[in-house]
């Protein structure tokens, strides 16, 4: 993981200069009208960032992020592995004095990532997808396979394997999958069906 | 009383089966009736609203129209967010909503006014503090609780309106109520790590060892949660903090197995032995089992 001393300095000297070009613009624009946020009223008073319990392990700090939205720079931010780091824990939204939802942003940001292609951290996002496909599947999520899928995929084979044992001792692991899949897929195909 | 539609939850049949195990319970004893809700599916969890908005708001509005009665409650603190902030968001964009309904083709929502909520507000709130009081047969005297709420229950405050945001205290009122020492500490909605147990465990070490430090800094005997996902978190990641040279050996119980002991419920009804740091040495000590 990249440990604070990586992070991205912000120094005249490294950093070609930012121009607020119309391309810049338009990716603000697409960011407020896709999170219904407005980005645009962040002043930087950093409280977002403060208050993150997993800013320590970020490329980009929340609100860097912000600021980098308002500068339109898209391509910093879609490629960040800050937008996956983000662990949805609402305290910047909660604590905001501009009343802006920076995780929601966030979202769309991730959002507007995959849709490019651009996934910073694989492990977040093998781990979105695997989730995502056991609910499709089984209806319910059915944990076992979504750890045993999670661990081949991102090829962290033996990841928590100790557990294992001791969860099904403890009755923690469900053999059976629920049978609700269908009702999942049926609704996954309509959205596909709606983007086509 | 009414009944309520319950939705249990993806981890109740696995992971946080002593949460669902308990609660029932509990509510048998209560005179709660729980009706499951038939053929729920995920609620899609951060998963689903992390990449795909639209699909988080179509599960919720699938599990409403499943729905037997308006009245849900359920016990996992992300659902509830979950329910809570797609209901906020449908009903305050009608275009939205319209998408939604093509998506999920709804047959009986029409005219339904939902409301969700926490198994702690049921309890606290519905069925009233002084009413549990009432019911107690085997206080929890000299168990000192450090009540951990989390993210999810109480953020964000505009949407969940479930407590204050930084020093939420229904738990604790619940505590007293069942005789027990709720400890004042600072932890009580600072994040676990949630969904990063998975792809970086890391995370989730270094949050939960402070959370857990914090817990017996302030002297407290267990950790009593409500939420599947910080359960787990706060009580399997021991094995790994253990390793590394900090054992804390800190109980982390639901609220509802705590509350069905107080009430006299059978231990072996609530799932204690599933717990993985066993809780028993503590509450035989204290003379509670």
């Amino acid at each position: 993981m990249k440990q604070s001393t990586e992070r991205e300095q912000f120094t005249p000297t490294d950093e070609t200069p930012i121009v607020l070009t119309e391309e810049a613009r338009r990716f603000t624009q697409e960011v407020i009208r896709r999170s219904g946020e407005r980005v645009d009223w962040c002043y930087q008073c950093g409280k977002c960032t403060a208050g993150c319990p997993v800013a320590f392990a970020m490329d980009i700090e929340p609100s860097r992020v912000m600021r980098l939205v308002q500068l339109g720079q898209e391509e910093r931010v879609l490629k960040s592995r800050a937008i996956w780091l983000c662990v949805g824990c609402q305290t910047c939204t909660t604590r905001c004095p501009q009343e802006i939802d920076p995780a929601k942003i966030m979202d769309t940001l991730r959002e507007m990532a995959l849709e490019k292609g651009l996934v910073a951290d694989r492990e977040v996002a093998t781990f979105f997808r695997s989730f995502l496909d056991n609910i499709r599947r089984h209806g319910r999520l059915f944990e076992p396979a979504l750890v045993l899928q999670y661990n081949l995929r991102s090829g962290h084979l033996f990841q928590d394997a100790d557990k294992g044992p001791l969860m099904l001792l403890k009755g923690k692991l469900p053999l059976i999958p629920s049978r609700n899949g269908a009702i999942v897929q049926r609704i996954c195909e309509a959205l596909e069906g709606r983007k086509k | 009383m009414t009944a309520y539609a319950y939705f249990p939850g993806c981890s109740a049949h696995g992971t946080a089966k002593e949460y669902d195990q308990s609660t029932r319970s509990v509510c048998a004893k209560l005179g709660i009736e729980l009706q499951e809700i038939p053929d729920w599916v995920c609620c899609g969890a951060s998963p689903a609203h992390a990449v795909n908005p639209l699909l988080s708001l179509a599960l919720v509005a699938k599990n409403l129209d499943l729905s037997p009665s308006e009245q849900i409650v359920t016990g996992c603190a992300a659902c509830f967010n979950r329910f809570k902030t797609a209901m906020d968001t449908l009903q305050h964009d009608r275009p939205l909503w319209e998408q939604v309904k093509q998506i999920v083709q709804p047959s009986k929502l029409n005219g339904r006014e939902f409301r969700i909520a926490h198994l702690l507000e049921v309890l606290c709130d519905d069925f009233g503090i002084d009413n549990l009081k009432g019911q107690v047969t085997k206080p929890l005297k000299g168990l000192k609780v450090a009540c951990y709420y989390g993210c999810l229950l109480v953020r964000p405050p505009k949407v969940m309106a479930f407590d204050d945001p930084d020093n939420p205290t229904k738990m604790d009122e619940l505590m007293k109520a069942i005789g027990a020492e709720p400890v004042n500490w600072e932890f009580k909605t600072e994040c676990c790590g949630a969904f990063h147990a998975v792809p970086h465990p890391e995370i989730v070490l270094r949050l939960t060892d402070r959370i857990l430090q914090a817990a017996k800094d302030a002297g407290a005997d267990v950790i009593s949660v409500a939420c599947p996902m910080c359960q787990i978190n706060l009580d399997l990641r021991q094995i790994d903090l253990k390793k590394r040279g900090k054992t804390f050996d800190v109980p982390v119980l639901y609220f509802t197995q705590l509350l069905g002991l107080a009430l006299g419920i059978n231990e072996n009804e609530l799932g204690l032995d599933r717990l993985i740091v066993d809780p028993k040495p503590i509450l035989k000590a204290k003379e509670l089992v």
